[in-house]
C-alpha cells in the first residue's frame, strides 16, 4: 500500500549523490506506529521527490503470523530437541553456520523474455523525458535536456556548436576578414562566427544567423560564464548560441554577452522576464541586440 | 537470496536429505560423521558418530525417528534421529553406496560396491519397529550389473527396485522374484555412468543424472524416457522441485581438474531447468567446487546443495522465484 512511493521516478545515481545526500538530514525522521492488535503497522517516511518537493509516504501493512501454522506438530517438537553428538560442545566462536555475505541470485541464462524487457526499458526512458532524471541526454546545440542528442538536434544547422561553449572569445585577434572568405571556401574556425558577427565582410548567411533573435545581456557579473547564461535563458526556449564577451588581456568577463534563440517569441519572453532581473547581485539588462551597422 | 552456509564437514559432501516435514536436513560427507541441521536457519542439531569411512548415502524414516546411513567402512547403520545413538549395524564385505527406506519403513534397500573380487549387489533388509529385534539377514540379494550401483530406490508399492550405476543402464527389479523386469533402452539411455537418481514426490517418475552431461526423466513403471536435459558439465546430482515444474542439476568439472582451470570454467552452479520445456531457467552459483548433492525441501520453498568444497549451502528462494516465466 505504498502510495506515493511508486510515483517517484527512479533517480539516477549521479543525481542521488548531489541531492539526496545533502538534503536528507533535513527530513523528519521515519516514524513507525504499531503493529496494533490487528497487526496493522504504519510507517511514515519523508522523502524528496524528483522535483525537490518534500513528500510524506505512509505505508500501511498488516502483519500476520504464518510460520507456526505451517509447522507440523512433530517439527515443533523437534525444535526443542537437545543437541547431540559434536553439536553439544560446540564452541560459540565455531560459526559453523553463516549467512552468506553475498547476495546470490538465480541467474537467468538470457534476460528473461529479453525482448519484452528491452521495450519496457525503452518505454521507461521515454517516460523519463521531460522529467528530471534524463540528465544524461543533453543537447549541446540547443541545451535541451533529455530530448535528443546533439547530433539529432533539429536546430543544429542553425547553430554553431563550435562557439557555443568556447571559452575564448571568438577571434578577437583574428585578422579582419576583409578579404572575405567566399561562400563555400574553407573558413578557419577562428574566423567563423565571431568574425562574421562583426560583420566585417562576407559570410552573410552566418551573420544573419548570429543576429537572428539575438539578445544582448549587459551588466553581467564578472564570474558569469556562458554555461551560466545558458542555464538562465534555457527555460524560455531553445537557445542556439550563448556568448559572453571576455577581455583578451585580463581574461575576465567584460560584463556583457549575447544569447541567440531559435524562436523569436522565446527571445521576447526572455527579454520581458529577465530585463531588470537580479542576477549575482547585479541587475541585468536584457534587450534586443541591435543589428550592427558597420 | 542469501544462502546459509553450513561448514560442518571437513570433506566433500556426498548426500543431502530432508525429512518429510522439511524441518531437518541430513548431510553426509566423506568425513565420517553424518550431520543433522535445522532446515530453516541452518543450526546444527547433532552428529551421528560411529562410522569409520566416508558416508555415501542416508535416508530418514517418514516419522523422522530413524536414520539409515551407508558408508565406505563396509557397513550401513541405523540411528536414532533424536539422540544420535547407533541402533544397529549391517555389515557387508564391501562399501555400502546407497540406502533407501521403502514406503512404510519396513524394508530398506542397500547397495554395495564391487570390492576385492566381489561383484556389486543390492541387498534388501527388513527393518524392525523395535531395534532390539533387528536382524542383519538380507531378505533378498540381487546381483548382476557390472560396476558400481550408485543408487537404488523403491518403486511403486514396494514391488520393484530401480537401480542405476556405472554401467549407465537403469534396471527395474521385481522384489518378489528378484528378476529384472525392465532395462533402459541403450539408444535413448545414458551414455556414461549414472551418478544420481531421484524420485518425484508422487513416485510416478524419476530423474537420473549422468556423467554424459545430461539428466533424463523416466516413467517409473514403464521405464520410458520422458524428458532429456542437457548441460555442459557432468551431472553429479539431480533433484526435482516438489512445488513447481523445475528440475535442478548440480555438477561441474571433475574435482581433479579444478586447480588446472579458471574458476569460472568450472560451472559449479545448480542449474534450474523447466521440467516440461527442458529449457534452462537459471543458475545458482556459490560453490567453490563441483556440486555433489542436491535436495529440495518438501515444501519447495528452499533447496540445499552440497559441494566438493565441504559446504552445504541452504537457499531460501526469493519471492520472484515463484513467478518465473520462460
Amino acid at each position: 500500500m505504498a502510495m506515493e512511493a511508486t510515483n517517484q521516478p527512479k533517480l539516477r545515481w549521479g543525481e542521488l549523490e548531489d541531492d539526496a545526500e545533502d538534503l536528507d538530514f533535513l527530513l523528519p525522521p521515519k516514524q513507525i506506529f504499531g503493529p496494533d492488535e490487528n497487526g496493522v503497522k504504519k510507517v511514515v517516511e519523508y522523502k524528496f521527490n524528483a522535483e525537490g518537493n518534500k513528500v510524506k509516504i505512509t505505508t500501511t501493512t498488516r502483519i500476520r503470523k504464518l510460520a507456526n501454522a505451517r509447522l507440523s506438530k512433530g517439527a515443533v517438537e523437534r525444535r526443542s530437541w537437545p543437541k547431540f553428538g559434536d553439536a553439544v560442545h560446540e564452541d560459540v566462536g565455531a560459526r559453523l553456520t553463516m549467512v552468506s555475505t553475498e547476495e546470490i541470485i538465480l541467474e537467468r541464462p538470457r534476460a528473461p523474455g529479453s525482448k519484452q524487457d528491452e521495450s519496457k526499458a525503452a518505454g521507461d526512458s521515454l517516460a523519463q523525458i521531460g522529467k528530471a532524471g534524463a540528465v544524461l541526454m543533453v543537447c549541446r546545440t540547443c541545451g535541451k535536456k533529455g530530448d535528443h542528442w546533439t547530433s539529432k538536434c533539429p536546430f543544429k544547422d542553425l547553430a554553431q556548436p563550435s562557439d557555443t561553449f568556447m571559452d575564448k572569445p571568438p577571434s578577437a585577434e583574428a585578422p579582419a576578414t576583409g578579404a572575405g572568405p567566399q561562400k563555400g571556401a574553407y573558413v578557419p574556425p577562428s574566423m567563423r562566427g565571431g568574425g562574421a558577427e562583426r560583420g566585417s565582410g562576407g559570410g552573410t548567411e552566418m551573420r544573419r544567423r548570429n543576429e537572428e533573435n539575438s539578445v544582448r545581456v549587459t551588466n553581467l557579473s564578472e564570474d558569469t560564464r556562458e554555461a551560466d547564461l545558458l542555464e538562465l535563458f534555457r527555460p524560455f526556449g531553445h537557445v542556439s548560441r550563448v556568448y559572453v564577451a571576455i577581455d583578451q588581456k585580463t581574461g575576465m568577463s567584460r560584463g556583457f554577452g549575447f544569447v541567440n534563440f531559435v524562436n523569436r517569441e522565446d527571445a521576447e519572453r526572455a527579454i520581458n522576464k529577465l530585463n531588470g532581473y537580479g542576477y549575482d547581485n547585479l541587475i541585468l539588462r536584457v534587450e534586443w541586440a541591435a543589428p550592427r551597422t558597420n | 537470496m542469501r544462502p546459509i552456509l553450513m561448514k560442518g564437514h571437513e570433506r566433500p559432501l556426498t548426500f543431502l536429505k530432508y525429512n518429510r516435514d522439511g524441518d531437518l536436513l541430513f548431510s553426509c560427507a566423506k568425513d565420517h560423521t553424518p550431520t543433522v541441521w535445522f532446515a530453516d536457519n541452518g543450526e546444527r542439531l547433532g552428529t551421528y558418530r560411529g562410522h569409520n569411512g566416508a558416508v555415501w548415502c542416508c535416508d530418514v524414516s517418514r516419522d523422522s525417528s530413524r536414520l539409515i546411513t551407508g558408508s565406505a567402512d563396509q557397513s550401513a547403520k541405523l540411528w536414532d534421529v533424536q539422540t544420535g545413538t547407533q541402533l544397529f549395524t549391517f555389515n557387508f564385505d564391501s562399501p555400502a553406496r546407497s540406502v533407501d527406506f521403502s514406503v512404510g519403513d519396513k524394508l530398506a534397500v542397500i547397495t554395495t560396491d564391487p570390492f576385492m573380487g566381489l561383484p556389486s549387489a543390492i541387498h534388501v533388509k527388513r527393518i524392525s519397529r523395535d531395534p532390539s529385534d533387528q536382524i542383519g539377514e538380507s531378505v533378498l540379494t540381487l546381483k548382476g550389473p557390472q560396476g558400481r550401483i550408485n543408487r537404488a530406490v523403491w518403486g511403486p508399492l514396494n514391488r520393484t527396485i530401480i537401480s542405476a550405476g556405472e554401467d549407465a543402464v537403469i534396471r527395474i527389479w521385481d522384489v518378489e522374484t528378484g528378476k529384472i523386469l525392465k532395462e533402459s533402452d541403450k539408444e535413448v539411455g545414458h551414455k556414461k555412468g549414472i551418478t544420481s537418481l531421484q524420485k518425484s514426490v508422487d513416485g510416478s517418475h524419476f530423474i537420473t543424472g549422468s556423467l554424459d552431461k545430461s539428466a533424463k526423466l523416466w516413467d517409473i513403471r514403464t521405464l520410458t524416457l520422458i524428458k532429456n536435459y542437457t548441460t555442459e558439465r557432468p551431472v553429479n546430482a539431480v533433484t526435482m522441485s516438489p512445488l513447481l515444474n523445475h528440475v535442478v542439476l548440480g555438477g561441474g568439472q571433475d574435482a581433479s581438474a579444478v586447480t588446472t582451470t579458471d574458476h569460472r570454467a568450472g560451472k559449479f552452479e545448480a542449474k534450474f531447468y523447466d521440467k516440461i520445456l527442458q529449457q534452462e531457467i537459471g543458475g545458482v552459483k556459490g560453490h567453490f567446487g563441483p556440486i555433489n548433492a542436491l535436495a529440495f525441501n518438501p515444501d519447495g520453498k528452499s533447496f540445499s546443495s552440497g559441494g566438493e568444497d565441504g559446504y552445504v549451502r541452504l537457499h531460501h528462494f526469493d519471492h520472484d522465484y515463484f513467478n518465473i516465466k520462460i
